[in-house]
């Protein structure tokens, strides 16, 4: 499974998942209601040098920023036009501060670990007869679905082009649409068979 | 919660990473602006499995891309995703669901087709730029006009996937009719 996690171990991956989270909702709390010019600057210039200190992976990974360019524009053309770019440029810093500090985490933190480091916010759920368990087991499902899924897409797309000689595309959708409803009968029943999903302690 | 409503969320989370992530999947749109096809993906759960079991299948995913899975169109996921100006769309797409099955409930009567097509255009348009508008109103620091008109350009697409959505529902219908949990649920 292909995953924005960073194999190579940095001095941020050594601290727990649990204080990257709660420092992460402290910052961004923090610089929430600045608009501070040279605060943001700073808050950017800081996580810039995080990212040396993670060093040359984690910085390309700053290039997952390149499909938000456009949207930057339009939001510095808006506050050009209302006649307050400093206001605008703020605002951009102070996304891009939060978004970088933010893949920072989920590089340095394996998909595992966070998920045992919000389980105990899960916990609750168990009062409205939702296990925890039965959270993790769909999410393992959904990740295992995945994969499975591009593959019935691959084939429904190949027997069309041996039938058209052209892409199916979005004709695809409903074929495929009702032979994943048939596979998740059949995890459905293979998931009863084996006793079936995790149930909450109120039943 | 029974075993089959647990792997359907779990399979319309997976559908709607999978609409994202496959590649040139282009849908015909007038202007050239790039349109992904995973925002159909929050349509359909909700038309195909009505307002709960849709939304939660929204949330499952939007949990697992909170882990740091890449499940977002163009490979995006991640905690980053959530602190981008589209968050709005991002937390919309459960509201998004919700409405679109809550209605195909409501319009159980109805052909599917149109039942379909209404769920999918006050969910898919009517509710998600609601949210979506309110967010980049609030992380870009616009005025709630400017934010609308920023997201304008999109809503040509989105018109678009609410018919394929109402397509697939009919032809499911057609095909495998228990498959439409919000109709038998």
């Amino acid at each position: 499974m292909i995953s924005l996690y960073l194999p190579e171990r940095t001095w941020l991956h050594g601290i727990p998942a649990g204080w990257k989270l709660i420092a992460l909702a402290l910052v961004s709390l923090a610089v929430a209601p600045s608009d501070n010019l040279p605060l943001m600057t700073g808050l950017v210039a800081a996580v810039l040098a995080l990212y040396v200190s993670l060093g040359r992976a984690a910085l390309t990974q700053i290039a997952l920023l390149r499909p938000m360019w456009p949207l930057f524009l339009i939001l510095l053309a808006f506050h050009w036009w209302r006649g307050d770019v400093a206001l605008g440029v703020v605002i951009l810093l102070r996304i891009l501060a939060m978004v970088l500090l933010a893949n920072a985490v989920t590089m340095t933190t394996r998909m595992d670990a966070m998920m045992d480091a919000v389980e105990p916010l899960l916990r609750p759920l168990a009062l409205i007869g939702v296990a925890p368990r039965a959270v993790a087991l769909a999410v393992a499902m959904m990740i295992r679905f995945v994969p499975l899924l591009f593959a019935l897409w691959e084939a429904l797309n190949e027997s069309y082009r041996a039938r058209t000689g052209k892409r199916g595309g979005w004709r695809l959708l409903a074929p495929f649409c009702i032979q994943t409803l048939r596979m998740s009968h059949h995890t459905a029943e293979a998931l009863a068979a084996r006793g079936g999903a995790p149930r909450g302690d109120r039943r | 919660m029974k075993d089959r409503s647990l792997v359907q969320i779990a399979l319309y989370a997976a559908i709607f990473a999978v609409l994202g992530l496959l590649p040139r999947f282009d849908l015909p749109v007038a202007g050239g602006v790039p349109i992904t096809a995973q925002s159909m993906g929050a349509m359909l759960a909700g038309v195909m499995l009505g307002a709960w079991r849709g939304a939660l299948s929204i949330v499952l995913l939007l949990f697992v891309v909170a882990l740091g899975a890449p499940l977002l169109a163009g490979g995006r996921g991640g905690l980053g995703v959530f602190f981008t100006p589209s968050v709005g769309f991002i937390f919309g797409w459960i509201a998004v669901a919700f409405t679109a099955g809550w209605l195909m409930q409501v319009l159980r009567r109805a052909p599917v087709f149109p039942a379909a097509l209404i769920a999918a255009v006050v969910g898919g348009i009517v509710v998600m730029y609601a949210f979506g508008i309110a967010g980049m109103s609030l992380v870009g620091g616009l005025t709630l006009r400017e934010a609308t008109l920023a997201c304008l350009v999109f809503i040509p697409g989105d018109a678009i996937k609410a018919v394929l959505v109402a397509l697939i529902a009919q032809t499911v219908a057609r095909g495998m009719p228990e498959a439409l949990l919000s109709r038998n649920a």
